[in-house]
């Protein structure tokens, strides 16, 4: 397709609605009906593509594949796009929530329809370059880009603290970022180039290692987030939109994972092994500070916000076992946590719309009136929980076993995480649904109309399939994560170490 | 046909489930009861070609997860255990769908009632299935949401949805271990599946090993794991809390989930484990301690309750204490025949209590009943069967399975043996006296008026919440009892149930007794249940001087006599006991004061922790040096800017291009060189 490839087109497609968008004229209810109509089928259409580049994806190949590359500043900073199986189930996954975010703006969102969507269009555009990019500056342009949209979704469409919550994002970004724009320019000093699979195979000094480590776990901690840089999070998700929401939690975070999986672990061994410990230590403090900072949540919101930072925790931990089991699990659990979350939120959504109300107090009883609503939550509060056959349990068990290979004791306290989910969840759910319906302002609250069940149908049938068949996430990544850790085994001149040693 | 006795369960939940709501309730009810019949059927038959038959089977569905070495797969192991338990589960379950039939039937709950109940039978299924760790521990979750579900039933009334949550967060606490346990196993033998785990033990026995920062023996440690997640789900000392409060379900549900099946996984766990188990000996030792104490304890609080169910549920957790008594002292049939004994009579009387709770209009108060033995005579029998097979009166089912066990704790040479075998045999007549006691106080005796002469009221009223009342109960307050209320025999639909499982209570132990325990123990089982070649319990117990054999049946006698005493012949008795020795009879009343411990060292920290965290770490420091100090500072410089919102992303935007020119200015230069 003139001469670009199928990722150049998932990338781009969503900016063709947008063009069409901005043809509209008017303000006029069916203009805005067009333009929602527009959104949802650019959506779907960047879905399907997306699935078609699945289709085309070869798991056993554990390099890069549909490699695009065009040279754009002279030779050295590329146009360079391509997946592998660490990077295609994040785009499978961007293309596929994006529609449902679209769905769930429909009725909400009733100013600068228009804008919202084009925002939400270009955010997709940035959010899938991100994880295309093989060009180093390409995917900082990307990566930094996408925030621009949210910043709007959530300063325009916002809550009542939308300013400070942008404050917050603007500040913990900023500095992140910078960082890493330092670190991206001395690698380049050092490699003379910024094509990402070249800079694989580029061995960078240790003690520089270190630095370049710092430089990007500042961006990508931020991003996660990981504990202590995670306060932005809950604000900010409290603000947005319900759609900014889903995104925010289904996507974005994400990004942050796949930063330490495609760039820290794989470029810099030897500060990954050396940074491992601290890691761990971040990771289990977020596990079970933010589990129980979410068990005293009042904003039901602000409470999936927190138990998203406490499950980000065991992606960070597994990521950092560097054994398959602990990746894998990463990358499921981050895929996992994308469609839970989002659904959650959607959840969230739903009351909201209805009672223009995030306090859990203000809620109680919910079954009586809306036994669907019930059941929907139910199925992500089990999934959120961990429990087996929902997909929140593969990931979480794929870490923690990872982790008790390597270090026994990470293990153990990040197993703690999972007794403090089930009762923050299974509390919240309490709260929220369950009891007597006593208050007046509940007694007229409808169930699930056509488009919730809509949206919240296919995650909820997701959710369970993916806990009892999660191959196709797996197998997609098993390659690649094996082809990664050969290398990162290879740095160090380690065959396969046996963590527990035994003797007699 | 293994598939369809485990998923035949799982159909029933998803057509009650999902078409359930559009029929009259009629049609969830009889789908669901008539699949797990079929189920039942089937089962029978699986327990005949295996037990008998000798054809151990092992039948894979597909892989459920790879990662590296890891495998998982969806898999059944069908040996002499599995049947068993199968047997077991399908039967118990059949039965309760066909009691609930009646029970429910003023609950416009029915069809999602019927569908919990074979969703927890499927994943009950799937548990004695499983062909490895993890599909273990899917079902072992899986019943633990079942039980959530159903404690939770009558979601309107907090109590029943605080039972629920303390249920799923202590088996929580279980699970801890459990999984921790998995992977310390999968550490040591890289698999999770129970082949070649249990082909590796032998090897692994008396290994020193390096976890959690310790040098522990490496077994004992997996082990000991394992068994945290069996102490949780069989509510055994110290995670026992749970399953008393876990009465707020329909009793249907106390019966199967809470009395028959699900508390008894831990008990099936470690028998199916006992290839790990035997070689770790220390951790054997604690599985009879905690098994011992948990007998005693609960026994000793079953004494002094007045909620008919609650007796039921301590003694429930009681005689699980005495399955891993059995289990630890290396009798792994012992505790096996005890579990399979044990649903009949228990599942009995569950089903009894809720007829009595029928007829009493949802009264639970003992206190309030009274001379019941007149008005309802056939379920009247029915918990005497129950009675007496639970006591061990001689030839009932309970006779020969618990009789064996406290003969075994006395043979054995293990360590804390002998401490179990004091606990068990004290719990004997503690068993006999608080059972007779729950019939004398509901069948005999004049009807209690309330008020008028409550055996136990007096110190009793200060914590009447244990007491509860099922709801249903349309009839309004100050009409319980059945003074001003006619006292009926429940439907035909209960006491069918109730007939068939007297017939296992009476039975089950004559007829099974050589299978499990006596000679035919190695035809039967085939290996099902591993015994090391040092484990001789089989022949010890066989040298155990007659009088030690007496001493159950003695016990049992004392504990009934002291009850006529209390009861019968002296009615003020008990009252007069309780006033005299008030300390000890509220700590008893009170459980140990277990419940105010955990929530003054967990729950509470737990939350106070949450606030410090939130408003000291998260507000006050985090965000108090980080944003919000940053943050005064830049709108201080940005006061008297353009509209917010827009004005902070140019601002961002801008830093990013200057960013980005800086970049490529370098580049530039850098290319130029």
């Amino acid at each position: 397709m003139f001469g670009f490839g199928i990722l150049t087109g998932v990338i781009f497609l969503p900016l063709v609605g947008v063009l069409f968008i901005l043809l509209l004229r008017g303000a006029d209810a069916a203009t805005l009906n067009n333009a929602r109509w527009v959104a949802l089928i650019t959506t779907t259409v960047t879905f399907i593509l997306a699935l078609w580049a699945w289709a085309g994806f070869d798991p056993a190949n554990a390099g890069f594949q549909l490699v695009e590359a065009r040279s754009w500043f002279s030779n050295k900073i590329i146009y360079k796009l391509g997946i592998d199986g660490m990077s295609i189930p994040f785009v499978v996954l961007t293309t596929f929530l994006m529609p449902f975010c679209i769905i769930a703006s429909w009725r909400p969102i009733r100013v600068r329809v228009k804008e919202y969507l084009i925002a939400f269009l270009v955010l997709e555009t940035l959010m899938v370059g991100v994880f295309c990019a093989l060009d180093l500056v390409l995917f900082y342009l990307f990566f930094e880009g996408g925030l621009i949209p949210m910043f709007l979704i959530i300063g325009i469409w916002g809550g009542k603290r939308r300013i400070y919550a942008s404050f917050k994002f603007f500040l913990y970004t900023l500095l992140g970022s910078l960082l890493m724009l330092v670190a991206i320019m001395a690698m380049y000093w050092v490699a003379g180039t910024t094509d990402i699979e070249v800079l694989l195979k580029t061995h960078f000094d240790p003690g520089m290692q270190k630095w370049l480590f710092l430089a990007f776990l500042a961006s990508f901690a931020v991003k996660l987030p990981m504990w202590p840089v995670h306060t932005w999070l809950p604000d900010a998700h409290v603000e947005a939109p319900t759609a900014g929401s889903v995104i925010l939690a289904g996507v974005l975070l994400k990004m942050g994972g796949y930063g330490f999986i495609r760039f820290s672990l794989p470029m810099f061994p030897e500060a990954s092994a050396y940074f491992a410990p601290l890691i761990y230590a971040l990771s289990i403090i977020a596990i079970i500070y933010t589990a129980l900072v979410a068990l005293v949540q009042e904003d039901m919101k602000k409470l999936i916000a927190y138990s998203s930072v406490a499950h980000m925790g065991f992606v960070t931990m597994g990521i950092f076992t560097m054994t398959p089991q602990g990746v894998q699990g990463a990358i499921f659990q981050m895929v996992s946590h994308g469609l839970v979350s989002a659904a959650l939120f959607l959840c969230v959504g739903v009351v909201y719309d209805r009672m223009h109300t995030r306090e859990i107090a203000a809620y109680g009883g919910l079954v009586n009136r809306m036994p669907l609503y019930a059941v929907a939550f139910m199925v992500f509060t089990l999934a959120n929980i961990g429990l087996p056959g929902t997909s929140g349990f593969i990931g979480e068990f794929l870490t923690l076993i990872g982790a008790f290979k390597v270090n026994s004791r990470v293990a153990l306290f990040a197993t703690i995480g999972t007794i403090l989910s089930a009762a923050y969840a299974l509390y919240l759910y309490r709260r929220v649904i369950f009891g007597k319906l006593e208050k007046p302002s509940l007694s007229g609250i409808l169930d699930l109309s056509a488009p919730e069940i809509v949206v919240l149908a296919p995650l909820m049938v997701l959710t369970v399939f993916y806990g009892v068949h999660p191959a196709p996430i797996l197998d997609a990544c098993a390659a690649a994560v094996d082809h990664l850790i050969n290398g990162y085994q290879a740095a160090f001149g380690l065959t396969k170490t046996a963590a527990l040693a035994l003797t007699n | 046909m293994y598939q369809a006795i485990v998923f035949l369960p799982l159909l029933g939940f998803l057509i009650a489930g999902l078409f359930g709501p559009l029929f009259a309730p009629r049609f969830s009810e009889v789908v669901t009861t008539s699949l797990l019949f079929v189920s039942l059927v089937l089962s029978f038959v699986a327990f005949a070609d295996v037990g008998f038959g000798g054809q151990t089977a092992f039948v894979p569905i597909a892989n459920w997860f790879t990662s590296g070495a890891l495998k998982v797969d969806w898999a059944f192991r069908i040996d002499t255990l599995t049947v068993v338990m199968l047997v077991v589960v399908t039967f118990v379950s059949a039965f309760v769908h066909l009691y609930s039939i009646g029970y429910m039937r003023e609950d416009a709950g029915r069809p999602r009632f019927f569908a919990y109940l074979s969703l927890f039978t499927f994943a009950m299924l799937m548990l004695v299935t499983a062909d490895n760790l993890v599909q273990l521990f899917f079902g072992w979750e899986g019943v633990g949401l079942a039980s959530y579900l159903l404690i939770g039933f009558w979601y309107h009334r907090p109590s029943a949805n605080a039972a629920a949550i303390k249920a799923f967060i202590v088996n929580r606490v279980g699970d801890f271990g459990f999984s921790l346990g998995i992977f310390l196993v999968f550490a040591l033998t890289n698999s999770v599946s129970y082949d070649t785990i249990f082909a590796a033990a032998p090897g692994l026995a008396n290994k020193t090993m390096h976890v959690f920062g310790l040098s522990v023996d490496a077994m004992t440690m997996a082990c000991l794991l394992l068994f945290m997640g069996a102490m949780g789900k069989s509510a055994q000392f110290l995670l026992h809390t749970w399953l008393p409060d876990a009465m707020e379900g329909p009793t249907p549900v106390s019966a199967l989930i809470h009395a028959a099946t699900m508390v008894t996984a831990g008990v099936f766990m470690v028998a199916r484990l006992s290839p790990l188990f035997e070689q770790a000996p220390a951790a054997l030792s604690v599985v009879i301690v905690v098994g011992a104490t948990t007998a005693f304890f609960a026994a000793t609080v079953g004494l002094v309750q007045n909620d008919i169910k609650r007796v039921v549920a301590y003694s429930t957790c009681s005689q699980l204490g005495y399955m891993f008594v059995g289990l630890g002292v290396g009798g792994y049939g012992l505790g096996i025949f005890h579990l399979f004994t044990h649903a009949f009579f228990k599942a009995l009387l569950f089903l009894g209590a809720g007829s009595v709770i029928t007829a009493m209009h949802h009264e639970q108060d003992m206190r309030k009943m009274g001379g019941l033995r007149k008005q309802i005579p056939f379920t009247f029998w029915m918990m005497v069967i129950g009675t007496l097979s639970l006591t061990g009166f001689p030839f009932t089912a309970g006779y020969f399975s618990k009789d064996a066990i406290i003969e075994a704790a006395y043979a054995s040479q293990r360590p804390g043996a002998a401490y179990g075998f004091l606990c068990v045999i004290v719990a004997a007549a503690l068993t006999s006296f608080y059972s007779w006691r729950l019939v004398f106080l509901t069948f005999f005796d004049a009807p209690h008026v309330a008020g008028a002469h409550d055996i136990e009221t007096q110190p009793a009223e200060e914590h009447d919440e244990t007491v509860h009342h099922e709801p249903g109960d349309h009839h309004g307050e100050g009409t319980h009892g059945h003074g001003s209320h006619e006292v009926r025999e429940s439907p035909l639909v209960m006491l069918i149930p109730l007939a068939v499982l007297a017939v296992g209570a009476i039975g089950a132990g004559f007829a099974f007794r050589h299978w499990f325990v006596g000679e035919g123990f190695a035809d039967f089982w085939k290996g099902a249940l591993f015994s090391a070649p040092t484990n001789h319990i089989r022949e010890e117990m066989e040298k155990v001087p007659g009088l030690v054999s007496l001493l159950p049946s003695v016990m049992m006698l004392v504990g009934f006599l002291v009850a006529l005493h209390m009861y019968i012949l002296q009615p003020f008795a008990a009252r007069q006991l309780a006033e005299q020795q008030r300390l000890l009879y509220r700590f008893l009343l009170n459980k140990w004061y277990f419940d105010e411990l955990y929530d003054l060292i967990f729950v509470r920290p737990a939350f106070w922790l949450g606030r410090l965290f939130w408003k000291g770490g998260d507000g006050r420091i985090i965000d108090g040096i980080g944003p919000d100090g940053v943050a005064a500072r830049v709108i201080d410089a940005a006061r008297g800017a353009v509209r917010l919102q827009t004005g902070y992303v140019y601002h961002y935007a801008f830093a990013m291009l200057i960013g980005i020119a800086a970049f490529i200015t370098w580049y530039l230069f850098g290319g130029a060189r």
